[in-house]
């Protein structure tokens, strides 16, 4: 056992690496609830997107193209979610579950001739100046462009929330869809907007452990990071800097515990490898004390009728 | 009033199975308070709907100021000066004031210039209101301020109003009507819609009657009497209910400081009420929607449990029993929403009559039901109360509101109860079942039955009630004879204003 071989700097830029695909997926998802839907299909649309951008980024040689698609593919899977609930009025819940089965058996069969395949190296993007403040800046700024990319999006959704019109009629929409219709405000077209971007956030999320952190296929390697999104959003409050936090937690204990095995500790690895899970529902269930604050049309279905 | 501001010519709309308006035609003046009156299902909510751009008519045409009007949407309403405040407020509670009104407006200011605006229209029209508020918090008639203020903020030339002073005290709908009394010197022509007669005659300069989606007769409410209305409205002449007062019993029922916490967070904490029942008395509580009614039917259904000694049904406490056993003992109480709290949508009449009637009517045994009786029961009850349904075994979702307030009314009185404990027994409910329904809680009363009828309906609570008490954030008022109370009295015993004061321009 051998707790000083462990690297507190690398550790720490390997905890953003590992939180990047979960605090993608969970804003996404957390855009989607503030809309009043539940997308239980995180999971499916991630591990879509995972395959999607793979095979694309080994076929064109572009990892950046590879990303695109990967969100487009995600979003292509959730609009499928979109027309079953927001058209046909199915049951959110079992459309949801039905997207994350239904994505799982899909990115098996595009995934066959893909297993062993290398995809194309993504560059890192050192940040001039800042990468070269001592400790900070091998953390934060020398990291891949996606990592940017989910937190300016996690700032941006909350800004955008918060401060734009745009963001208060969504929630107005997952608060009251009936008060919002009677105002005049298109309640489907603005929650499938919602699940679309839902939808390519999870796709995004998904390349990112398949193009990046692995980087390489395997079936089901998305490994439940789409439920943990989802638990994510809701001990969170549906608030985006508590899913970043609450994201960077999960990958904190994550990297850890993966640096402890390595390191040997005593402790019996089954107990490691639950301890992100464990560590982050506790924290977040402490901190939401303030339960009140779920969309109050949250999972409900709406019909434009008298 | 000068000219014509809008002009409905023929309006029809049908929907499957019924036509909710076949061609209507009236016209409102500028500055005018234009009533539309009628029964629920008459169709008022549908053609103000058209108005609004909610709902296309299939045939007929609109003209707002001499031009042709057919709004595609809201927006395009807003856009032509129609503004309208909803009958179920269409605010969202998680929101501020601010943000509330914000999204009912077109070409809405930043927010810091929105909240002084609120600021100041709020204070001259004498409806005081903080934009940076939670609208969960607020009460009703500060929500319905919330609407007024939203619409205001646009300049409308024509303000739709769907009943607009349900929710109010006497005050409140006294401040609301100096209000639009201003609004109206300003020029801008009111639809009100309701079916409070004499707010009616107090307020409206002409009336349309709506009957079956049809325009049936105008009028001019301030001459005409609210009885001539209401029979224009029903088309036949109404019963009305009538009583022999008898003498007063025992008392059955004791509330003895009765404090409960409401288990919702939006909810009201009732505060030591205390009150006594007699055999053959009616017994009503008035009070503003919040005040605490849905938590006292709660208390005393058993929903919500106490301490034992808190409520004493003929001497025996029973504050900390369950529903099942209140029952039992003759405590049965019609709570106030029909679907999914008095009856359960998706299931049969008979079902339904089973649910609360197993225990007194001897519906079960040894854990079987026993459903010929229980369907026995349903019919019953269907037969008695006039209920119109092809059968006991229609779910009670397929029955109209007044249809369905017969059958919960009904199964609870058929049951023979010592205490009878009901919540807006009439509430969405014509005129004609109300009045069925009013007679029944009555007869139950002259046959020694102790009844406490919960409503914001004050006409009904004093057309039935024998004592009169109000609800005010939990606390009861002290108990007056109804006979002889005063409006100003009733208004101040609901609270009085609630801090709203009288337009100041």
């Amino acid at each position: 056992m051998d707790i000083s071989s462990i690297n507190p700097i690398l550790l720490l830029a390997s905890l953003i690496v590992a939180a990047t695909p979960l605090l993608l997926a969970a804003i996404g998802e957390l855009v989607v609830e503030k809309a009043g839907v539940l997308n239980l299909g995180v999971e499916g649309m991630m591990i879509t997107g995972a395959i999607c951008g793979f095979a694309i980024a080994v076929n064109t040689g572009s990892p950046v193209l590879g990303l695109a698609a990967a969100a487009v593919g995600g979003a292509v899977l959730s609009l499928l979610f979109a027309l079953l609930t927001q058209y046909a009025l199915a049951n959110q819940v079992a459309s949801g579950l039905a997207l994350t089965l239904f994505g799982l058996g899909l990115s098996a069969l595009l995934g066959q001739g893909y297993q062993g395949v290398k995809p194309p190296a993504f560059p890192q993007v050192d940040i001039p100046l800042l990468a070269d403040i001592p400790v900070l800046g091998p953390i934060l700024f020398t990291q891949d462009p996606v990592v940017y990319l989910a937190f300016a999006m996690t700032a941006a959704t909350w800004a955008v929330l918060k401060y734009t019109r745009a963001g208060l009629i969504l929630r107005a929409v997952g608060e009251n869809h009936d008060a919002a219709h009677a105002l005049g405000y298109k309640v489907v077209r603005i929650r499938v907007l919602a699940i679309l971007f839902g939808g390519a956030c999870a796709g995004l999320g998904g390349a990112y452990i398949s193009l990046i952190r692995v980087p390489q296929w395997t079936e089901g390697m998305t490994a439940g990071i789409g439920w943990i999104a989802l638990a994510l959003v809701v001990f969170a409050s549906w608030k985006p800097w508590r899913v970043l936090l609450g994201a960077c937690l999960f990958g904190g204990v994550n990297v850890l515990q993966l640096n402890l095995q390595a390191a040997g500790v005593a402790i019996p690895v089954e107990y490691l490898a639950m301890s992100p899970y464990l560590i982050t529902i506790l924290v977040l269930v402490i901190m939401s004390a303030d339960r009140s604050s779920a969309p109050a049309a949250l999972g409900r279905s709406f019909h434009a009728s008298q | 009033m000068t000219g014509v501001l809008l002009s409905i010519n023929g309006l029809t709309k049908a929907y499957p199975g019924v036509v909710a308006n076949s061609d209507v035609s009236f016209q409102i003046g500028e500055g005018e308070v234009h009533a539309l009156l009628g029964e629920n299902g008459a169709g008022k909510s549908t053609l103000v709907k058209m108005i609004y751009g909610l709902v296309k008519p299939d045939s007929g045409t609109m003209t707002l100021r001499g031009a042709p009007y057919s709004p595609a949407e809201p927006r395009a309403a807003r856009a032509s000066g129609v503004a309208m405040v909803f009958q179920h407020f269409s605010l969202f509670d998680a929101l501020n004031v601010a943000e509330n009104i914000t999204l009912g407006m077109e070409n809405p200011p930043p927010m810091r210039d929105l909240a002084t605006k609120i600021r100041e229209v709020s204070e001259t029209y004498g409806l005081p209101l903080d934009p940076f508020r939670t609208v969960g918090d607020l009460s009703a008639g500060e929500r319905q301020r919330v609407e007024i203020i939203r619409c205001l903020l646009q300049d409308p030339k024509l303000l739709i109003m769907d009943e607009p002073t349900s929710v109010l005290t006497p005050q409140e709908v006294q401040i609301l009507f100096t209000t639009l009394r201003k609004l109206t010197a300003e020029g801008v022509a009111i639809l009100y819609i309701s079916h409070k007669l004499e707010e009616i005659r107090a307020l409206c300069d002409n009336a349309t009657i709506l009957r079956l989606g049809k325009n049936v007769g105008t009028c001019v409410p301030s001459k005409t009497t609210a009885s001539e209305m209401a029979e224009l409205m029903v088309g036949a002449a109404l019963h009305i209910p009538e009583r022999n007062g008898g003498e007063l019993g025992p008392v059955l029922l004791d509330l003895d400081n009765l404090s409960v916490t409401s288990p919702s967070a939006f909810g009201t904490s009732l505060k030591n009420i205390t009150l006594q029942v007699r055999s053959g008395e009616v017994l009503g509580l008035g009070g503003v929607a919040g005040n605490g009614q849905d938590e006292l039917l709660g208390a005393l259904s058993g929903e919500l449990i106490s301490t034992p000694g808190a409520i004493t049904l003929e001497g025996q406490p029973i504050g900390a029993l369950g529903p099942v056993a209140r029952r039992r003992l003759g405590l049965l109480t019609a709570p106030e929403e029909r679907l999914g709290h008095a009856a359960a949508p998706d299931m049969s009449l008979t079902e339904n009559a089973m649910l609360t009637g197993s225990v007194r009517e001897g519906l079960e045994a040894n854990g079987f039901l026993k459903w010929g009786k229980a369907r026995a029961f349903a019919e019953a009850i269907i037969e008695r109360f006039d209920v119109r349904t092809p059968g006991p075994g229609n779910a009670a979702r397929a029955l109209s509101g007044g249809n369905l307030q017969k059958f919960v009314i009904g199964r609870e009185v058929m049951q023979r109860p010592t205490v009878l404990v009901v919540n807006q027994p009439t509430w969405g409910v014509d005129a004609a079942a109300a009045a069925a329904i009013r007679q029944a809680l009555l007869d139950l009363a002259a046959g020694g039955t102790a009844v406490i009828v919960i409503s914001q309906d004050l006409d009904e609570l004093m057309e039935i009630s024998d004592h009169f008490g109000a609800l005010n954030e939990g606390r009861l008022s002290e108990i007056l004879p109804a006979r002889g109370l005063s409006v100003e009295q009733i208004g101040l015993m609901m609270g009085g204003a609630h801090g709203m004061e009288v337009a100041h321009v």
